[in-house]
């Protein structure tokens, strides 16, 4: 049925038709509204939910952690300083192996404090173990939640899923929204049947310490997992298709005018329906131009990478984040995509934009492809204002 | 004393060691239909190295700080399942992991009214890690963080009162026990998962090795700390205070004595008369003195 909704009230009706037994979170913005429209749901009776209200996203996190080794769904968001407040929890979710459902509500990290969007809080979780999925608009943002759980709980895998979304531009973002009917759900989200729980009929220990002799295995299995996960997406999203009639391919990238294109931006999130809008533009014009937009970041798909990018010249890789002392996030997977293989392109250079909620304009993204030239450059930062630079260095 | 099911033999406690005799009285109290959420320390790591574990209920370890976080989300999930009323949630951890890092998390799962027994393992130093000091570590302790030295007799505050911070928070029970009592921790245990709400006891529990002993004389360590007056027994009921056990006291040398933490301050009449002084408080403060 379609809506014409906040993004954040999407994802709370959507989550409401999962029906998860435990929902707990901390306010921060801009991940806000979608905890207190829950509230709200679990209020009017609409949602059976536990709702539990913490004191703090580290407990936020643990307490979805317990539900969840106790066998039920489970539900929390947050972001920014949220995720990282969180950050010990997240890990030990993984380790142990339990399907939580979060969406990150992307934001910039402090200091200085900023509320705005980038992607930097999620990217510095990317060796959590959790599966790592970026929407490009609402639409995508509410059947993401839906995969989420479906793979997540998926007995193959057992691994918690992050559903990153651009604050504001996302959640607060005003949007059609084709809202899955509970029917269409239910049929492509079946109840969660834990593999193992907490409960005194059969009763068993989790979360044991491992020494040197068992602690690598339980690293192992996580990557093994990961890898395979490739192909569960694959899978998952054509019973998607299947069931709700909506396509996202492989889940992995999105190919857009990539086939014979002579300049690749590859980006993540929100902003590649600004890069899209460039690329129609600049196509209408003759220009050989395209988009690689990553979906998974975790698991990275460095085999479609590779088959989409292998005979473009030219790629730039536009990261909302960066890595202090060292290339941009996502550049540095691009480069590993092709590193010793025979094809490839000839320069991959990498650009940071939009950092603490600053505009990408249409602009911002021909100023990125006007740079991408024959010499490579590293973590270009585009729409630098250089009186501030001034400022900051006394010149 | 025959094998538990609950709390199997063959964990890896050293011998003489409070903390695995009180958890030991405290499941078998609740029983089979108990679900255990435990923090870091050294109770989670002498019963569950992997592949093996002491734990005949239900058990799981997060993190240190976070066992009364997980604990909520257990009887959150208990709840929705319909299931709550006949199982036990149990958090449990050290003083460290309860009243220094795992506080903020204790108060929120006190505040939030879950139905869970807190129990604190009181040894009075974080033991795991190799004897540093915590909240909870008692005025001129020695321990590998305020060691004694010539500018030093040890820690240099009193312990932190957590059971009088979690009454505080108005729950319907929160009592201390202590190893030296072993059939008064299971009447106390039993007593507090008879009652709906967030329970908190702490028990304390000699730990040979932070404390320095002769280990077979564990119970008598314990029982000296109750009856010296610096280990109050007491028990408070939504708030306020409604049992204590009373007792005849005896001088703290008796105790200090018995402890290598304590043996600096033997030949310090001073540093003994401010030990004296903590003792004199909590017989006035509770009452204490049998008539
Ligand atoms: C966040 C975090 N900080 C520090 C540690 C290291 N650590 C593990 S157990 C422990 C001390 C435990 O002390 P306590 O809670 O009193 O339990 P005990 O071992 O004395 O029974 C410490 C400091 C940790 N595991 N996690
Ligand atoms: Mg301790």
């Amino acid at each position: 049925m379609k809506e014409f909704v906040e993004g954040s009230h999407a994802i709370a009706e959507i989550i409401t038709k999962t029906n998860p037994g435990v929902i707990s979170a901390y306010p921060i913005t801009p991940q806000t509204h979608i905890v207190e429209d829950l509230a709200q749901m679990v209020a009017n009776g609409e949602l059976k939910s536990q709702f539990v209200n913490v004191e703090s996203e580290h407990s936020a996190a643990s307490v979805v952690l317990g539900a969840s080794a106790t066998g039920v769904r489970v539900y929390t968001a947050t972001s920014s300083q949220g995720l990282f407040y969180m950050q010990e929890v997240v890990f030990n979710i993984a380790g142990m192996r339990l399907p939580v459902v979060m969406t990150c509500a992307n934001r910039a990290i402090s200091a200085p404090i900023n509320i705005w969007n980038d992607q930097q809080d999620s990217i510095s979780l990317r060796d959590a173990g959790w599966i790592q999925i970026y929407a490009e608009d609402n639409q995508e943002a509410v059947d993401f939640h839906l995969i989420a759980y479906r793979l997540g709980e998926d007995k193959r895998v057992m691994l918690p899923v992050m559903v990153c979304m651009d604050g504001f531009i996302l959640t607060h973002g005003m949007e059609t929204v084709d809202m899955p009917e509970q029917d269409k759900v239910n049929k492509f989200l079946p109840a969660y049947k834990p593999l193992y729980k907490l409960d005194p009929a059969n009763p068993i220990s989790m979360g044991l310490l491992a020494d040197p002799d068992y602690y690598m295995e339980t690293r192992f299995a996580i990557q093994e997992t990961m890898k395979q996960s490739i192909e569960y997406l694959s899978e998952i999203s054509a019973e998607f298709k299947s069931v709700f009639g909506r396509d996202y391919k492989d889940l992995l990238v999105e190919e857009y005018q990539t086939k014979d294109a002579e300049k690749v931006i590859v980006a993540m999130g929100s902003v590649c329906g600004t890069i899209k809008e460039v690329i129609d533009e600049q196509r209408s014009k003759g220009k050989k131009v395209g988009l690689l937009r990553i979906i998974s970041y975790r698991p990275f798909p460095y085999a479609r990478v590779y088959e989409a990018l292998k005979d473009v010249p030219k790629v730039a890789v536009l990261d909302k984040a960066v890595s202090l002392g060292a290339y941009a996030p996502i550049a540095v997977e691009i480069k590993a995509a092709f590193y010793g293989k025979k094809k490839g392109p000839k320069v991959i250079s990498s650009f940071v934009a939009g950092l603490g909620g600053r505009d990408i304009t249409l602009e911002s993204i021909g100023e990125v492809l006007r740079r991408l030239s024959t010499k490579e450059v590293n973590s270009d930062f585009i729409d630098l204002k250089p009186e501030l630079l001034k400022e900051e260095y006394g010149e | 004393m025959e094998n538990s099911l609950l709390f199997r033999p063959g964990h890896t406690a050293c011998a003489g060691c409070g903390q695995a005799i009180a958890a030991r009285l405290v499941v078998e109290a609740s029983g089979a239909n108990t679900v255990i959420a435990n923090s870091t320390g050294c109770l989670e790591v002498f019963t569950t190295k992997y592949p093996d574990t002491a734990w005949g209920v239900p058990w799981i370890h997060s993190l240190f700080e976070n066992s009364a976080a997980v604990a909520s989300g257990v009887e959150a999930a208990l709840k929705y399942l319909g299931k709550k009323d006949s199982i036990n949630v149990i958090a449990q951890g050290g003083d460290g992991g309860t009243g220094d890092i795992g506080l903020q998390a204790l108060s929120g799962m006190l505040e939030r009214g879950h139905d869970i027994l807190y129990v604190c393992y009181d040894n009075e130093a974080y033991m795991n890690t190799g004897v540093q000091r915590s909240g909870l570590t008692p005025f001129d302790t020695n321990t590998t963080t305020s060691p004694q030295g010539v500018q030093s007799s040890g820690n240099i505050r009193p312990k932190k009162p957590v059971p009088e911070i979690c009454a505080a928070h108005g729950i319907p029970y929160v009592a201390t026990a202590s190893t030296g009592f072993p059939q008064d921790i299971t009447r106390k245990v039993k007593k507090a998962l008879s009652i709906k709400g967030p329970k908190y006891i702490q028990i304390h529990v000699p730990c040979p090795l932070g404390w320095r002993y002769e280990t077979e004389q564990m119970i008598a360590v314990a029982k000296l700390a109750v009856e010296t007056g610096l280990y109050p027994l007491f028990e408070f009921e939504n708030g306020v205070i409604a049992n204590r056990k009373q007792i005849t006291p005896k001088p703290v040398e008796e105790y200090l004595k018995t402890q290598g933490r304590f043996k600096h301050l033997l030949g310090n009449p001073e540093e003994v008369k401010k030990i004296q002084a903590v003792a004199d408080s909590n017989i006035l403060k509770y009452n204490l003195k049998a008539a």
